[in-house]
């Protein structure tokens, strides 16, 4: 599913959202109440936000029993890469390099 | 989508240097040279020969670019195909990198283009992410050491 840009700064603009799912990138996967324990926000509350974060494509459910288990998918982030630029950037950085080379090169 | 060449884009990237074009096309083309700027490659400045540049592999790339020398104008021009290899091989970009060489008052003008990125490589693009962007990381702290 592709996401635009758009949508996706809008749904890591909100601060809880965004540390909700830095967590999850950070500490792997958690069960809802281990989001809830330590973040102070309410359970209804943070359950909206990984509904929000999961329609964004960056978090994904897995059930197990009662129990509902989310974990980080980093790579909803690509969207926001402008890939030609890093391939410009790959090139840039070549460049530096033989220049470097040419400097130490005999004529 | 009748018009596929008008549907791909290029990276360009331009530099004048301040050294003979002979210079520069040596680097260009001699195997440890290119090894020392560029990566590992059993590159020949032969029209037809087939060779790779390897990189470390990395999660979701195994470092490896299939090459083929399509243009070998000594000190002007020199083309290579530019293909993910392995898996990525059948989806992957397929791309054309071409140097050109101008001579100015100061040196030369050092051209490359990078050529044929597809709108539908986006998916390989998302799938080397974190590669791409290791790599680039990487090779800022290498560029940054080297002096």
């Amino acid at each position: 599913m592709r996401t635009a840009p758009d949508a996706l700064f809008k749904t890591l603009a909100d601060p809880t959202r965004r540390a909700i799912f830095e967590r999850l990138c950070r500490d792997g996967e958690q069960a809802v109440w281990m989001l809830t324990d330590d973040s102070g926000v309410s359970q209804p509350a943070v359950s909206k936000h990984l509904g929000v974060l999961k329609l964004a494509g960056l978090v994904r459910e897995r059930r197990e029993g009662r129990q509902t288990h989310y974990s980080a998918q980093p790579q909803g982030l690509a969207p926001l890469i402008d890939w030609m630029s890093l391939y410009g950037a790959f090139w840039r950085d070549r460049f530096d390099r033989l220049e470097t080379l040419l400097n130490r090169m005999d004529q | 989508m009748t018009k596929l060449a008008a549907a791909t884009r290029s990276v360009v990237v331009e530099r004048e240097m301040p050294h003979p074009t002979e210079k520069i096309w040596r680097a260009l083309t001699q195997g440890p040279l290119i090894e020392e700027w560029l990566m590992k490659n059993d590159f020949q400045p032969v029209v037809g020969h087939r060779f790779n540049f390897r990189a470390e592999p990395m999660p979701q790339w195994n470092g490896v670019t299939d090459c083929e020398v399509l243009v070998v104008e000594p000190n002007k021009r020199l083309s290579y195909s530019w293909d993910g290899s392995g898996e990525e091989a059948a989806t992957g970009p397929k791309t054309v990198v071409t140097w050109t060489l101008t001579q100015t008052k100061g040196g030369t003008l050092v051209r490359m283009e990078q050529s044929g990125f597809r709108p539908e490589d986006e998916r390989f693009y998302q799938g080397a992410s974190y590669g791409w962007q290791r790599m680039v990381g990487g090779l800022k702290r290498v560029v940054a050491g080297l002096d």
